[in-house]
């Protein structure tokens, strides 16, 4: 048996991760050692993980069997190609800048008691992540993805003595369930049509049309749900929101990538898709980045409205995507390629400045003691540092050049363009509408994030008692530095990156219309580009030190931000997040529906009174909770079955002896001996 | 011997019937280790030669079900004070009326079930399921907790008499297992009415739901 070394590091890699936690669950809860324990652990695998994605991308697919006949007689077949490669990158930096950031930010001397168990979940959520991507095999597959869906349920449960916790892990669990169970039926249903448990593409005359359209809806659905695509997404804002802030990060940044790579890996598997695969999933990309990013605006909590704004960046995937699946039916392979590695390099972005912004929100929240927007306030003065690293994320995922959204949200924009220069191909009007859609969810991400920013970081601190804080930890700072430096890499040099997606590309299961294969960086006038990137950078730098020095130079005088002209003004005055969105808020009420608690203000001396707005979940709590509820009453109705009365149960087991016996009687040899002559 | 046997098996059937009509714990009690008694007198008389060994079990069975058992439950039963059961689900006519109609469906069973072909007395396999289903009856429609004694019991003895079929075939050991671990049942049991009776101030075990979460 051979054993490739860049699998072997990568399953040495995934061994690491797993074992991390351990030995800290044999110390004490006070001591510190395992959370360093746990670091060196988790640092020492991605970089032995990271060595195997390099040689995976300099000498090509590997693949080595497990000896493992779990099922059947095959072995578990293990793959390392350009593909999970490339999403292997994100998993393994990702997960030990977490570790180190938690170092700073979950202390195990602050919270001995749930310290312990979010270590060892994190290692087991990466290690399943491993497992997955690498899998061939449908049953190894599965136990890397229940792995890490189960581990990311004990991740977002880790502060559970709080009721909204507790709320938020469960709504997160019965959604992971309901996946896991779409999954279970898709690889049933691809081994009935393929007679084995091994993951491959499936031949033209394999299945049918039918069949290959139930496998797209339930690849669709299992992956969906866990990538977060928007009818699925109702699960992921409480969970966000409510997990520690490097595991909202983790989740964000790593695991709904996940999803969209099982949906990239086996909707590649089908062949000769109809273009409407690729419509779906296109409009399901465009409906989610817009109606993601308007959530986004109307969230009053920082890590909710990152939440969001995760929905609406994998719409902008979906988007990239759909155009590659679109491309696919109708053989276009620039469409295949612009498509797919717009999605793909956005999907690393992603993975580098969510990560960076929920770190930023961590700090922040670590300094105020609180996630409303409302509440703060004036924390670049005490957070200098983080306010420059939640500034480059911001930039970075309102996809401004020069940095790294820019450019694959560029790519994709592209991509669309070429096929909107393409009239002969039925679907370029499609393309065509979702040009401006990616327009319109760009520029509300502009709207979204200034918004954050300017109420985090800017004017005074809203509330008395959000008014304390200090700078974030070293570790902390360290491992936002490395992602905010990862953002400027890939925005300022994105051709470094080119390689890797050429491979990722390559290795799409489809690759038969990319032959010759043709690289990403030839269709892109990138240097033009990266060029006026650069160049307007520097020139709204120069005019911003320009306008900042004649401001310093003339007699202005010194007020607090956003005083509006009062002369003793308080920071009660100030604009608050709601207020500064009021309008676009106004704009999308049709699906926002914020509900509105107005005071009643009679007479001219009126009583003190307040006003309250309240967001709700859209899926969630417009349809889903509804339904279930209803559910519930039904059942409750035939509760008087079960009252805990030991007689009545065994009334039940003598009413079934009796039935039973019942049956067996020969009712009508006995009528015939009763009735007949 | 068959009719010696079927004797036997008849008694138990009228036992059973007694056994629901009744509403003195005491005089159920008798009947119950009447019943008992009955039972482990059969397997002498099922067997044509006499081995030493279910001979033992047989005397062990009568000694258990005819002797210790019953003065556990008279014992209990002075303890907690009670000495009828006053309301039960349904009334004791129709209780016994229930069990007839029980007896005559098994008599009706007993002739349609898969058996393993063999020379079988006729009676004993209705017999068998009559018994199961007073037991049942017992159970179900007494609320004091130590009439569920009773029809356990009561239950148990119509599984013994289905054992019979098998009396040449069951080991020694099982049969000495089953018949200690209904003592050590009633033997709990016991000790839980006199529990019951002073948390609740009542033997009724409706009132165990409130100790449901």
């Amino acid at each position: 048996m051979h054993f490739p070394l860049s699998i072997t590091l990568l399953l040495v890699a995934a061994a690491l991760h797993a074992l991390s936690g351990v030995p800290g669950l044999l110390l004490s809860r006070c001591t510190a050692a395992g959370q360093r324990i746990a670091l060196a652990l988790t640092c020492v695998a991605s970089f032995l993980g990271l060595v195997g994605v390099a040689l995976v991308f300099m000498q090509g697919t590997a693949s080595a069997t497990l000896p493992w006949y779990l099922i059947g007689s095959e072995p578990m077949l293990l793959t390392a190609d350009g593909l999970n490669a490339f999403f292997l990158v994100p998993v393994l930096i990702v997960g030990a800048l977490g570790a180190v950031y938690g170092l700073g930010y979950w202390p195990q001397g602050a919270h001995p008691g749930n310290g312990r168990g979010l270590r060892l979940f994190w290692g087991l959520v990466l290690a399943g992540i491993i497992i997955l991507l690498l899998a061939r095999h449908s049953v190894l597959f599965l136990m890397g993805w229940e792995l890490m869906a189960l581990s990311a349920f004990f991740l977002v449960c880790t502060e559970h003595h709080l009721p909204e916790v507790r709320r938020a892990g469960w709504v997160y669990l019965v959604a992971t369930h309901t996946g896991t169970l779409a999954l279970f039926a898709l690889l049933a249903l691809l081994y009935w049509v393929t007679g084995s448990f091994v993951l491959r593409p499936l031949a033209v005359d394999e299945a049918g049309l039918g069949t290959l359209f139930l496998l797209f809806v339930l690849a669709l659905l299992g992956f969906g749900m866990k990538a977060g695509m928007m009818p699925l997404h109702f699960w992921l804002p409480a969970a966000h929101a409510n997990a520690p802030s490097h595991v909202s990060a983790l989740l964000s940044g790593v695991m709904l990538k996940v999803g969209l790579y099982g949906l990239i890996r086996f909707i590649g598997f089908l062949p000769e898709p109809p273009v409407s695969w690729g419509i779906v999933i296109l409009v399901a990309g465009c409906i989610g980045g817009v109606l993601g990013i308007v959530f986004a605006i109307g969230q009053q909590d920082l890590k909710r409205l990152l939440a969001y704004s995760s929905v609406e960046n994998i719409g902008i995937m979906l988007i990239g995507f759909g155009l590659a699946m679109i491309g696919r039916s109708q053989d276009r392979p620039v469409w295949i390629i612009l498509g797919l590695a717009g999605c793909l390099l956005h999907i690393w972005n992603h993975a580098l400045f969510k990560p960076l912004l929920f770190f930023c929100a961590g700090s922040v929240i670590h300094a105020t003691g609180t996630r409303q927007l409302d509440s703060m306030g004036g924390v670049a003065a005490r957070l200098p540092r983080t306010a420059i690293f939640f500034m480059i994320g911001a930039v970075a995922i309102c996809g401004l050049p020069p940095l790294n959204g820019f450019v694959s949200e560029l790519i994709i924009y592209l991509g669309l363009f070429h096929g909107v220069a393409d009239a002969k191909a039925s679907a370029w009007t499609v393309a065509a509408l979702a040009a401006p859609v990616l327009a319109v969810i760009g520029t509300l991400a502009l709207a979204c994030f200034v918004n954050a920013y300017a109420t985090v970081f800017l004017g005074q601190p809203r509330q008395p008692q959000a008014s304390a804080g200090h700078e974030a930890a070293p570790s902390m700072l360290l491992a936002m530095s490395t992602l905010a430096g990862g953002c400027v890499l890939i925005g300022v040099l994105p051709w470094l990156a080119m390689p890797m997606i050429n491979q990722a590309v390559q290795a799409w299961d489809t690759a038969v219309q990319l032959r010759p294969p043709v690289a990403v960086g030839t269709l892109l006038p990138l240097p033009a580009f990266m060029g006026m990137g650069l160049l307007l950078a520097v020139a709204s730098l120069l005019m911003v030190s320009w306008l900042s020095r004649r401001i310093k130079g003339g007699n202005a005088s010194h007020r607090i931000t956003w005083s509006c002209g009062f002369s003793l003004p308080t920071v009660r005055m100030q604009y608050t997040a709601t207020s500064f969105v009021q309008m676009l808020n106004g704009l999308s009420q049709g699906v926002l529906r914020t509900r509105m608690h107005r005071p009643r203000i009679s007479g001219l001396f009126a009583e003190p009174s307040r006003f309250k707005t309240r967001q709700d979940e859209p899926v969630l709590d417009r349809y889903i909770l509804p339904a279930f509820l209803s559910i519930c009453a039904f059942f409750g109705r035939i509760r008087f079955l079960q009252r805990g009365l030991t007689h009545q149960y065994l009334l039940y087991v003598g009413v079934t002896v009796i039935l039973l016996l019942g049956w067996t009687l020969p009712v009508e040899t006995i009528f015939k001996r009763l009735f007949a002559r | 011997m068959n009719t010696w046997f079927n004797t036997l098996l008849v008694l138990v059937l009228a036992l059973n019937l007694f056994a629901l009509g009744t509403s003195r714990l005491v005089t159920m009690i008798k009947i119950v280790s009447l019943q008992g008694l009955l039972l482990g007198l059969m397997p002498l008389l099922i067997e044509d030669h006499l081995a030493v060994t279910s001979a033992l079990a047989s005397i062990l069975a009568i000694f258990l079900k005819g002797m210790i058992i019953p003065s556990m439950l008279l014992r209990a039963i002075r303890d907690v004070h009670i000495k009828r059961e006053i309301e039960p689900l349904i009334g004791l006519l129709p209780s016994m009326l229930l069990g007839a109609l029980v007896t005559g469906f098994a008599l009706l069973f007993a002739s349609s079930l898969p058996l393993a072909e063999g020379d079988t007395p006729p009676l004993l396999v209705p017999a068998s399921l009559a018994t199961i289903f007073c037991g049942f009856i017992l159970l179900t429609m007494r609320l004091k907790a130590i009439t569920q004694v009773m029809g356990y019991l009561v239950l148990e003895n119509g599984i013994y008499i289905f054992g019979l079929l098998l009396v040449e075939a069951m080991p020694l050991v099982v049969e000495l297992g089953v018949l200690l671990d209904l003592f050590v049942a009633i033997f709990v049991v016991c000790i839980m009415v006199n529990h019951i009776n002073k948390t609740f101030s009542s033997l009724d075990t409706r009132l165990l739901t409130s100790l449901k979460e």
